[in-house]
């Protein structure tokens, strides 16, 4: 039976009783949220908190609304609520095509977004997805607010921007993307990803000969550093979309990242898979500006 | 630490320990066995349960995280008029061969029913993959649920029918 070791409990009524807490229980307190990160690491012992914050009644941290020209994703949301989201899908199609290969609709239910985040997890589809289109993490501390651009949230395996005593409230996604895709290669149903790729793009110009103005490209699971294929992006930014160019940026991320072999496939297979990836999602975000699915 | 929990209508009121998880709290202090205990890892789905009408992983669920909130059970599925269409189309359609993953696909079957009365088989298909049968008896487990969709189809249809039946 695998079971957590002991720690104390406490539910948080409020975002700011929640800060209260952890500053009373100090640095080896958790914050909980849909628990399917942590509580599986807690039964291994791979952590072994001394206090858990329960964040889930928060309902302040569970909407997904726009503000201010950006989509605003509670930390509470759940995957599942991510993927039902219309104004999500209206704006940022690679949300719910990362979302319905997270892990299988039960767990959906429950893990959350930031608690996916605050995982970082090397292999987490949504940390490429939100590098992708240069979303922004929203933190409060007892201190007050500050926000860091997800890129630099993401610090490595398991380690993020969050320092002891904050909470990450929401992420907040520029909106005025002309189109984005994710597009993952897992061995079975609901597995971490073999590779992954997420893309936004922004087009300017009349159509037709339309460019670039900025390119996003989240990679998943392959070492990239913060997620992206920043020399991809630089490749592409500033001129047209063409077959040409996209598989020559395919193959730029490919060479850029830096893979591991284990039990999901060696590093030359993994590079491979990143640039048919990349040139998948590109190739896919043109076709939805273009008016296709 | 004391919690209180609706498990399938009737509150229940319990001390005990921050780590106990859902799944041995419903099987070890409530006595509610038909809910199983498989995996430990949120892979195999055996453990599905409903908080508060939505389908979760109950051994990646604290028992504490349940306080004041409502839970059902495979116990919850029947009612006085009877089995719940689910139970008689996995019934009808020998829709389990050994048991195991019963409760947990059931739970997760009338969850989708509720929000998708008429599902395609690949509907279906999606709504349990995150749930194994190691029988390997996905194709009766899916013609179970679509039995009981049409069961319930035909039942809307025809209010009447189902008296005169009875009758």
């Amino acid at each position: 039976m695998q079971v957590p070791a002991q720690f104390q409990y406490e539910k948080a009524t409020s975002v700011g009783h929640a800060l209260r807490l952890l500053a009373k229980y100090g640095a080896e307190s958790r914050v909980v949220a849909g628990g399917h990160s942590l509580l599986p690491m807690m039964k291994l012992r791979l952590a072994q908190p001394e206090a858990l914050i329960d964040i889930n009644d928060l309902d302040e941290l569970a909407l997904i609304r726009i503000d201010d020209g950006e989509l605003c994703v509670g930390a509470m949301v759940r995957h599942a609520a991510l993927l039902d989201s219309a104004v999500a899908g209206e704006h940022f199609p690679i949300f719910h095509d990362a979302e319905r290969v997270i892990a299988d609709p039960i767990v959906r239910n429950r893990g959350t977004i930031g608690g996916s985040l605050c995982q970082a997890d090397p292999s987490e589809d949504l940390s490429a997805a939100f590098c992708a289109v240069r979303a922004t993490a929203v933190i409060e501390g007892l201190g007050g607010r500050r926000t860091v651009p997800v890129r630099e949230f993401l610090l490595g395996p398991y380690e993020t921007a969050l320092t002891d005593g904050e909470i990450l409230i929401e992420i907040r996604v520029p909106l005025g993307v002309s189109a984005s895709a994710y597009e993952k290669v897992d061995r079975r149903a609901g597995d971490w990803a073999v590779a992954a790729v997420g893309v936004a793009v922004r087009f300017d110009g009349e159509t037709g000969g339309e460019k670039l103005a900025e390119v996003g490209i989240g990679l998943t699971a392959v070492g990239a550093t913060n997620f992206v294929a920043v020399e991809a992006e630089d490749f592409l930014r500033g001129g047209p979309a063409t077959a040409g160019r996209i598989t020559e940026a395919a193959s730029i991320a490919a060479r850029h990242c830096h893979p591991y072999a284990d039990q999901r496939g060696p590093v030359a297979y993994k590079r491979s898979l990143v640039a048919t990836l990349t040139a998948r999602a590109l190739t896919r975000a043109v076709a939805r500006h273009h008016g296709e699915r | 630490m004391q919690i209180t929990v609706d498990v399938n209508g009737t509150s229940y009121a319990r001390e005990i320990e921050p780590r106990l998880l859902l799944v041995h709290f419903l099987r070890d202090e409530l006595d509610l066995t038909g809910t199983h205990w498989g995996c430990d890892t949120s892979n195999c789905g055996v453990c599905v349960v409903w908080l508060d009408e939505v389908p979760v992983k109950s051994c990646t669920v604290l028992a504490a995280m349940v306080d004041g909130k409502a839970v059902r059970t495979v116990e919850g599925l029947a009612s006085t008029e009877g089995l719940d269409p689910v139970q008689r189309g996995f019934k009808q359609c020998h829709g389990l061969q050994c048991g195991f993953c019963t409760p947990g696909m059931m739970m997760t079957a009338r969850a989708l029913l509720d929000t998708n009365p008429d599902p395609t088989e690949q509907e279906i298909r999606v709504a349990i993959s995150g749930q194994l049968c190691r029988c390997t008896g996905y194709e009766n487990i899916v013609r179970s649920i679509r039995w009981a969709a049409e069961y319930e189809a035909a039942v809307d249809f025809g209010d009447d029918l189902d008296e005169e039946v009875t009758a």
